[in-house]
């Protein structure tokens, strides 16, 4: 590709896939597969943040070094409902203060009323930009996503049934290896029937009956495996089966916030901001299903999910469903997770014996 | 029927307008008392340890209402003036209802939604309508309410620029969110010590907001949240008329989290020092990192 531009969006579970596909068909520039996330991006990132902001602004910010590092020459963020709206700010002005020059597409820019807004801001990214390109490839980079989130959530259900370990894994990363690489949308559909055939195949010794644990939380923490210390891998060596609604297909592309609210109604009149409804609505939709226990997982200091606890805990209490909060910040023990998960599922056992 | 406001969040806000409104509408209310140390450790119990404290000190003000009046009044608002409020503002009403589902204490509350400028009418009309009370004495009332709440802040406004333009002491301002400062038991310690050690305190939220969120727009164009719009416009205002800012937030406020760093970031040639306080806070670290401050401040003033 002729374009020097190199974009790069933070590291987020595995939607790079999908990022690199409208950045390179759609704006016709780059796309720098940021780095993954390591101990060192956590350290970069804490040591240039605010002291009690988020987590996932200190993973964001380190990526952004490491991206800038690796050679990307445009940022980006998108914005939402609580802090997020004002990552995109502070964060720039935190890399040029340091002295890194690069171009920021920051969403919070967008007047989202105004087509002329938005081309303008478009053009950080590309100053040729053509809106048509980026609406051609829209489709498509929703279809990945889609996707996705399809694959990882049979993953999910059925990787700690697997007899020969790690051969959902190896499937999986063959699968996006060859994502990455795909130029329209008849390759996808090829790669998503081979691959899903692939995963039915694998050998799996699934019980009728399994253990099933709900995973709910906050954006970031939940979806990104590095900052909630691959919980999901942890949880599936305990032999259960786990559940997570919390994806880009459900948020943002199908949007099931009026479902959520009326999920939650019972405890939730009212908009709790950001994710607050969904994770009511998912726990609640867990119990109901027959789940053995719920985890919330979340940053410290997650405004919206903070004000979820005494509601989820009342939910623990009405379906009669353990409910373990785990919060993540930059200085979290990986052993202390180990153990509180151990602590969990031993209670989850006890209580099915009862 | 009678209503119980608690003395916490959004009361230091719009006490005015909340108080003369039920007094219009004739309508019986009582205040919590001053928050002291037994509330703030009840409301500490209460809550989620990770809740920022101004959330507890409202839970031990609600705990201490509840059995003495009908109806607890928490307003919801997620919009105000225009733009977003803190997720906490939105959840209010919900949280305090879950935590005290055992007692299932009334709550009254005015829900502002929409962002538009009659979101406000809309919403006291609608709580009137619940009241039972009529749509003509319910927009009067709400009229002279707003009034009242204008022309006070009108005149804490004025009575700021009098001080500023006649006092030779040192000016400090105090960017803090209205519920920190117009606390006495969180703000009020830093307030007295100012006074001990011979300084003007200025404080930013009693400028005009609607000038204020104006002026911000120069300093942090994306900033969503209406009183960190208030309180750094405020220090667009009054940067030039000051010798020092602090910026007084308690512990762990997420909007102030991110948005001290900019204030930081962005006014580098005046003295601001970043005081955090949290519900155990005796006031002797405070004292001297005050004493501290104003030393620096003087020591600028007299190089200059």
């Amino acid at each position: 590709m002729e374009s020097d531009v190199y974009a790069c969006f933070p590291q987020w579970a595995n939607y790079s896939c999908a990022f690199r596909f409208i950045f390179e068909k759609g704006f016709e520039v780059n796309y720098l597969t940021p780095p993954p996330i390591t101990k060192r991006t956590l350290e970069i990132g804490s040591k240039i943040s605010p002291d009690y902001v988020c987590a996932p602004f200190k993973y964001c910010m380190g990526c952004y070094i490491e991206a800038l590092e690796a050679g990307a020459n445009c940022l980006m963020q998108i914005f939402g409902a609580c802090r997020l709206n004002y990552y995109g700010e502070l964060a720039e002005q935190i890399l040029r203060d340091m002295g890194y020059k690069f171009n920021f597409f920051n969403m919070a820019n967008i007047d989202f009323k105004s087509p002329k807004s938005i081309l303008e801001n478009f053009k950080v990214i590309n100053p040729n930009a053509s809106l048509v390109k980026i609406g051609m490839a829209l489709p498509v980079t929703i279809k990945i996503v889609k996707t996705l989130d399809k694959f990882e959530d049979f993953i999910r259900h059925n990787v700690g049934f697997e007899i020969n370990d790690g051969e959902f894994d190896k499937v999986y990363k063959e699968f996006l290896e060859k994502l990455n690489k795909i130029n329209n949308k008849k390759e996808l559909k090829r790669l998503n029937k081979e691959y899903w055939k692939k995963l039915h195949q694998i050998p799996i010794n699934k019980p009728d009956k399994t253990i099933k644990v709900g995973l709910v939380g906050d954006y970031y923490t939940v979806q990104e495996p590095f900052s909630n210390y691959f919980m999901e891998k942890e949880l599936a060596k305990f032999g259960m089966e786990i559940y997570r609604e919390m994806n880009l297909t459900n948020t943002i592309i199908h949007s099931k916030f009026k479902k959520s609210l009326k999920t939650g109604k019972k405890y939730a009149k009212h908009n709790l901001g950001a994710t607050g409804n969904y994770t009511v609505a998912e726990a609640i939709k867990f119990a109901k299903a027959g789940a053995s226990g719920i985890i919330q997982v979340k940053s410290f200091g997650c405004m919206p999910e903070i004000d979820t606890m005494p509601i989820l805990q009342n939910v623990s209490k009405d379906y009669n469903i353990p409910v373990l909060h785990f919060s993540f910040d930059s200085q979290t023990s990986e052993t202390g997770v180990k153990t509180r998960l151990e602590a969990f599922y031993d209670m989850i056992e006890a209580r099915k014996h009862k | 029927m009678k209503i119980g406001i608690p003395r916490a969040m959004l009361y230091f806000k719009n006490g005015k307008f909340w108080t003369t409104l039920f007094d219009e509408l004739k309508i019986e209310y009582i205040l919590s008392p001053e928050t002291n140390k037994e509330i703030i450790d009840r409301g500490s119990k209460l809550a989620i340890d990770e809740a920022c404290l101004p959330e507890k000190v409202m839970l031990g003000h609600v705990e201490w209402l509840i059995g003495k009046c009908d109806y607890i009044f928490i307003p919801r608002i997620e919009y105000c003036e225009g733009y977003e409020m803190c997720t906490r503002f939105l959840s209010l009403p919900d949280l305090i209802v879950n935590t005290f589902r055992e007692k299932s204490p009334k709550i009254l509350f005015y829900n502002i939604t929409k962002n538009s400028r009659k979101g406000e009418y809309k919403a006291i009309k609608k709580m009137c309508k619940f009241l039972g009370i009529k749509r003509r004495k319910a927009k009067e009332a709400y009229i002279v309410a707003k009034q009242t709440q204008g022309y006070f802040e009108m005149f804490r406004a004025e009575n700021q620029e009098n001080l500023l333009s006649s006092s030779h002491k040192n000016k400090v301002l105090i960017v803090a969110h209205a519920y920190n400062i117009g606390d006495k038991y969180i703000g009020g310690n830093v307030l007295r010590i100012l006074k001990e050690l011979d300084c003007d305190a200025i404080i930013a939220e009693y400028a005009n907001a609607q000038k204020c969120i104006n002026l911000s727009k120069s300093v942090a164009k994306t900033l969503p949240w209406t009183y960190n719009k208030h309180l750094v416009g405020a220090i667009e205002l009054y940067k030039d008329r000051v010798d020092g800012i602090i910026l007084l937030t308690t512990f762990p406020c997420g909007t102030d989290s991110m948005v001290n760093e900019m204030v930081v970031r962005k006014y580098k040639d005046i003295p601001i020092v970043v005081l955090t306080l949290d519900s155990q806070d005796g006031s002797a670290g405070i004292e001297t990192r005050l004493e501290s401050f104003v030393d620096i401040m003087n020591f600028k003033k007299g190089e200059m």
